[in-house]
């Protein structure tokens, strides 16, 4: 565990002496508006959605599966939480609503993966096309014209601060917390690291291996709504079609850089953050690095590849073969 | 209907001399899909007016495929309607199922973006605005706000995308003529709110708070609306400190420019059935050779 | 091979081994767990890289990077477990691995002729377009050998062919082996059945602890000093292990099976378990031992039948309920169905416990490390600790840890599937005592195996299945091998 968090740790380290230098007040913090300002606050505050979503994805991975219908979670979120504004719902319960919301996107994920027995990535793929589509179709309940909303409630959690510290941060750690007890402190992430091992020798040694992976993609269509939450109160607006696209992905690739692997078995919380933070600030240094746009992709790829073929166990052997032959 | 039909007919005296022969014209129309708020109004425009203009108007959403729109084209040329309205998905792959609506003898249309194939003649026109003109239109108002002195911020659309590569070579060639206008940052904001905070966001810092910057530029209005959150976050006036000027003029940005807070935004108009179902329905009566490209006019809206 | 060494983080697990191997014979390699055998034969077979020592192969020093660069020498490897992928056909299991024509372009023809005459050169007779999966493990094996041998192979390594196969099967085995060192080949032979070693082997080398005990004609060897040898303890104690049954007792009835089967599975029996007692299960590869298990655990659901637990009606059965209901089970592949690999000891232990307690009760992190470090001293599982991956410990250490999960969740009633399959003698002796042990202390046993010494060993009564039908059973002082296989079948032979 500990060889293995060096990496995207340093990774994190590496991409930031880089913004540095290529921008001089990078490391600046000020006070603006009552809240933290600076671009490692923006690292941190945008990494937000990706990191929550990555926390649910690190969770359904760990029990060998996967979660492709993040994003369309997202847009139905938002789309939820716009319909019911209009209709007039107090703004705390369409919290709760959103949260239900995605909580029903879970079990719909989990139905079909726990019980049916399809293939994750075949079931969740149905929710991710469909999604974008229930979210427009959730829009017309009130006419879809003009998306956009007002509520202090829910854009105080997602862009307010308290004690100069942006709301969306505390309730980032928050959650975290929770999750971490849930996985951690109880035999939760046992049982759904054992699922994922080996679900057949977990279900002989009395594991329920249905009802953890269900629960399992319940718990990642509400980390998606918290992330659906703060993204659609953020721009106080409901855009299915692109809101959160391809932060699946993004997700993926967090849960890898921590360390997870797909072949399941093992949930790296922690590091899975790291591995949000790593994606966010890598697109926050290229976005001030001046780089025309049509290298953000590139440098990603890039920069993605070397942190994963220096977490390959086969490409680090290689490497210190060849050091010690050199040295020998 | 026939009197709608006959009021329409009177408006425009081409349709009115199809007189009482032509029934309902029937015209396929593959939309693109329903992203952001431009194209949805786009699809309802065209069903709307396509009744004032007594057509039948068969519609399909691609979806933001294109084999969803090559089935739906070759739908439309086996029903054997007259004429068939394409808003391609994208540029190239459109040869072979042009020359099959070539071969039916039906009249194929281009709208909004355009195709990409060897031979011209496999369409009559493209029916769209002028993506270069909005980006000169929008430059052109800007140098003459800031009186051809002013460093710009510019968010981008999608990377790639016609509209973003368009309007970014019209707003250059404009502000080219001017020496001390220029873009000191430019980042693509992916024609999203939420890409357009992100990347004001990370402007704000770069350059000590839009220090010295005179205008924000954006690509669509959606990107400019997310820049506008993004400043007011950062405790900066859109619209007061910084220039404000954004594409497409979608209902929200008409609030921020009420408000002051966005100045101007170039318009790009989703009522276009007024444009396209002339042109279409005179070339179905009298097919002559047209210009391949008929442009839809842009209009500039500012907060006054 | 010539001092050979390898270092595992806190284990020497060879140290200074010689190993010689000459054409045309068949050379066992012995050994408790963990003695060194599987990691000499993976550093042979280019698996593992050598810390120092030298290999020569027809006199030339050779260094193999890999196990195909191995092969293309010649030196080829069937492993215990089996490495085929179940799903795919015979033939193209067969086609995996180094090809000839073009990279990457493989001619089906040819492949089915090669796959047929690969299999031909076994007397194996198989529908080569069916799923490897859709075939008993015993032909699997086979497979796996086919697919191990070509034209060059000068040597070939069998690590634990028999484990699972039956007499008949192993004797087929057998001529083959007899068969490949007439041609020349050279056999390394790893095994834990003693009768076998003597059967087919011509020299026997034995390993302990790392290093290499001894080497030897194995007629000049006999069995008492093999097993010495390998287990460094006299024989005197093992017997003492073996011999060590109680005599029967009525105790009170744990579980009472009432007509319990599933159709196509296993006919409907009657089964009585009782405290103190210890039941065994005996018949040969595929007459339903494993199935009898696996329905009274509830990990096959019967269709038809009662059940009942401490007295109790068990209705709905499932593996949660009857650990709920203290019967706990050792599945028979371990690998497949036992363990966790990625989990450590520690995990895999806590398990089914855990599941027992609930996700919300979780056990505190000391009272976890507690049972393990109790259960690891109980069972003598070789580890430095308790956090160690459980697939990183050698087969017979990870059968304990099955154990020890099944043990840890206290049952009054615990069911073995082959509990010492691919264990050494002095595991195996460990085990059949700690079976008697529990039994003592007042838990219900039933044991299944393949192995009918073991069965004779360590039961009060036997229940013997052939054909997937319970047939009869044999009880106290009458349970004798000649008794069982008489059961069995009047006149079947078996070899061991």
């Amino acid at each position: 565990m500990q060889s293995r968090a060096i990496w995207p740790l340093l990774a994190l380290v590496l991409i930031l002496i880089v913004a540095g230098l290529i921008s001089p007040g990078f490391y600046e913090i000020r006070i603006v508006e009552g809240r933290l300002f600076g671009n490692l606050i923006d690292i941190l505050y945008r990494a937000v959605p990706t990191a929550l979503v990555a926390l649910g994805m690190a969770v359904v991975i760990g029990t060998k599966g996967i979660d492709l219908s993040v994003g369309s979670i997202i847009a139905i979120v938002g789309a939820v939480i716009v319909w019911r504004i209009k209709m007039g719902d107090p703004h705390v319960a369409i919290l709760f609503i959103a949260l239900g919301a995605g909580i029903l996107c879970g079990m719909w994920n989990g139905f079909l993966v726990a019980a049916l027995g399809i293939q994750p990535i075949i079931a969740t793929l149905i929710l991710m096309v469909s999604g974008r589509g229930v979210g427009l179709l959730i829009n017309q309940l009130y006419g879809g014209t003009d998306p956009s909303f007002e509520s202090a409630f829910l854009q105080g959690l997602s862009t307010g601060s308290i004690w100069y510290i942006p709301t969306r941060l505390v309730l980032a750690a928050g959650i975290f917390a929770a999750l971490w007890l849930l996985i951690r402190r109880t035999a939760l992430g046992l049982f759904i690291e054992a699922v994922g091992g080996n679900a057949a020798a977990s279900n002989l040694a009395g594991v329920n291996a249905r009802l953890i992976v269900f629960f399992a993609y319940v718990l990642c269509g509400l980390l998606a709504a918290w992330a659906g939450i703060i993204m659609t109160a953020d721009t106080h607006t409901s855009d299915p079609v692109s809101v959160g696209l391809y932060i699946e992905l993004d997700a993926i690739l967090a849960v890898v850089i921590g360390g997870g692997s797909l072949a399941g078995g093992r949930i790296y919380l922690g590091m899975t953050v790291i591995g949000a933070l790593v994606i966010q600030s890598l697109t926050t240094a290229t976005l001030i690095s001046g780089l025309p746009p049509e290298y953000n992709l590139i440098i990603k790829a890039l920069v993605v590849l070397t942190v994963l073929f220096l977490q390959s166990a086969n490409a680090r052997r290689a490497i210190h073969r060849l050091v010690y032959r050199r040295a020998s | 209907m026939t009197l709608k039909f006959a009021l329409a007919g009177v408006a425009l005296g081409a349709i009115a001399l199809a007189g009482p022969s032509a029934f309902a014209q029937t015209i396929g129309f593959s939309q693109v899909g329903s992203e952001g708020d431009w194209r949805p109004a786009f699809s309802a425009n065209m069903q709307e007016s396509a009744k004032d203009y007594g057509v039948d108007l068969k519609f399909a959403n691609a979806q933001g495929k294109q084999e969803e729109q090559l089935r739906a084209v070759r739908a439309f040329i086996a029903q054997g309607v007259d004429a068939i309205i394409i808003a391609p998905v994208v540029v190239t792959g459109w040869d072979q199922v042009l020359r099959e609506a070539r071969d039916a003898e039906i009249p194929v249309f281009l709208v909004d973006r355009d195709v990409d194939v060897e031979d011209k003649s496999l369409y009559v026109t493209r029916i769209s605005a002028d993506f270069n003109l909005e980006g000169k239109l929008a430059g052109a108002w800007l140098a003459a706000e800031s009186k051809g002195d002013c460093k710009i911020v510019e968010l981008q659309g999608t990377t790639g995308s016609a509209p973003a590569i368009e309007r970014k070579k019209g707003f250059e060639a404009v502000i080219g003529q001017f020496p001390a206008m220029e873009i000191v940052a430019t980042q693509s904001g992916d024609f999203t709110t939420e890409g357009g905070k992100k990347v004001m966001e990370a402007f704000i810092k770069s350059t000590d708070n839009l220090d010295g910057i005179c205008a924000s530029f954006a690509h669509n209005d959606n990107m400019q609306l997310g820049a506008i959150q993004a400043m007011k976050e950062a405790g900066l006036n859109p619209g007061k400190d910084v220039q404000m000027v954004s594409v497409d003029y979608v209902p929200a940005i008409k609030d921020a420019l009420d408000d002051g807070e966005a100045n101007a935004s170039v318009e790009l108009r989703s009522a276009v059935g007024e444009f396209i179902y002339p042109v279409v329905l005179d070339y179905i009566k009298n097919p002559a050779e047209l210009d391949k490209w008929i442009v839809i006019p842009s209009d500039l809206h500012t907060a006054d | 091979m010539r001092g050979i060494t390898k270092a595992f983080p806190g284990v020497r697990a060879l140290d200074d081994v010689d190993f010689t191997l000459h054409a045309g014979e068949v050379h066992a390699l012995l050994g408790e767990n963990g003695a060194g055998k599987s990691t000499l034969i993976k550093i042979l077979t280019g698996a593992l890289e050598r810390d120092s020592g030298e290999i020569r192969l027809d006199g030339t020093s050779v260094d193999f990077q890999s196990t195909g660069e191995a092969q293309s020498h010649g030196v080829s490897t069937v492993y215990q477990e089996v490495n085929l992928i179940p799903a795919m056909s015979v033939t193209k299991n067969l086609a995996l691995g180094p090809s000839e024509g073009w990279p990457g372009v493989i001619s089906w023809r040819k492949a089915r002729a090669r796959a047929r005459a690969k299999l031909a050169r076994l007397n194996l007779d198989i529908d080569i377009e069916q799923p490897v999966g859709s075939y008993s493990v015993a032909v699997q094996q086979l497979v796996a050998i086919a697919h191990a041998l070509d034209n060059e192979t000068s040597v070939l390594v069998l690590d634990e062919p028999t484990a699972s196969l039956d007499a008949q099967e192993t004797a087929t085995l057998f001529d083959i082996v007899r068969d490949l060192k007439q041609r020349g080949m050279a056999v390394v032979f790893i095994t834990h059945f003693l009768d076998q070693v003597y059967e087919i082997s011509d020299r026997i080398s034995v390993l302990r602890n790392g290093g290499l005990v001894g080497s030897a004609m194995a007629s000049d060897v006999s069995r008492k000093d093999l097993i010495s040898m390998m287990i460094g303890r006299e024989l005197g104690e093992v017997e003492a292990a073996y011999s060590g049954k109680a005599s029967p007792q009525t105790g009170k009835e744990k579980l009472v099976a009432k007509g319990v089967g599933r159709r196509r599975t296993l006919k409907p029996f009657d089964l009585t378990l009782r405290a103190g007692e210890v039941v065994g299960l005996a018949g040969l590869l595929g007459s339903g031992r494993t199935e009898l298990t696996k329905l009274v655990f509830g990990a096959i659901r019967a269709d038809s039948g009662s059940l009942k637990v401490n007295g109790k009606e068990a209705g709905s059965h499932s593996p949660r309920r009857s650990l709920a209901a203290g019967i706990a089970f050792c599945p028979e592949d371990r690998k497949a169905e036992g363990l966790v690999g990625e989990l450590s000891i520690r995990e895999n232990i806590m398990l089914s416990i855990q599941s027992k307690q609930g996700w919300l009760r979780r056990l505190p992190r000391g009272q976890q490390e507690q049972i393990a470090a109790e259960m690891i001293k109980a069972l003598a599982i070789a580890t430095p600790d308790a956090e160690k991956p459980v697939r990183q410990l050698s087969g017979g250490n990870q059968q304990k840890v099955v154990l020890a999960r099944a043990l840890a969740s206290r049952p009054d009633i615990l069911l073995l599937d082959e509990p010492t399959r691919g264990i050494d003698v002095g595991a195996h002796a460990e085990i059949i005592t700690l079976i008697r042990k529990l039994c003592s202390e007042g838990l219900a046993l039933l044991v299944a195996s393949s192995e009918l010494d073991e069965v004779v060993a360590a039961s009060d009564r036997v229940a013997v299945l052939r054909d997937r039908e319970k047939i009869g059973e044999i009880v106290g002082g009458e349970i004798r091998r000649d008794n069982i296989i008489r059961v069995i079948a009047g006149d079947d032979d078996r070899q061991h």
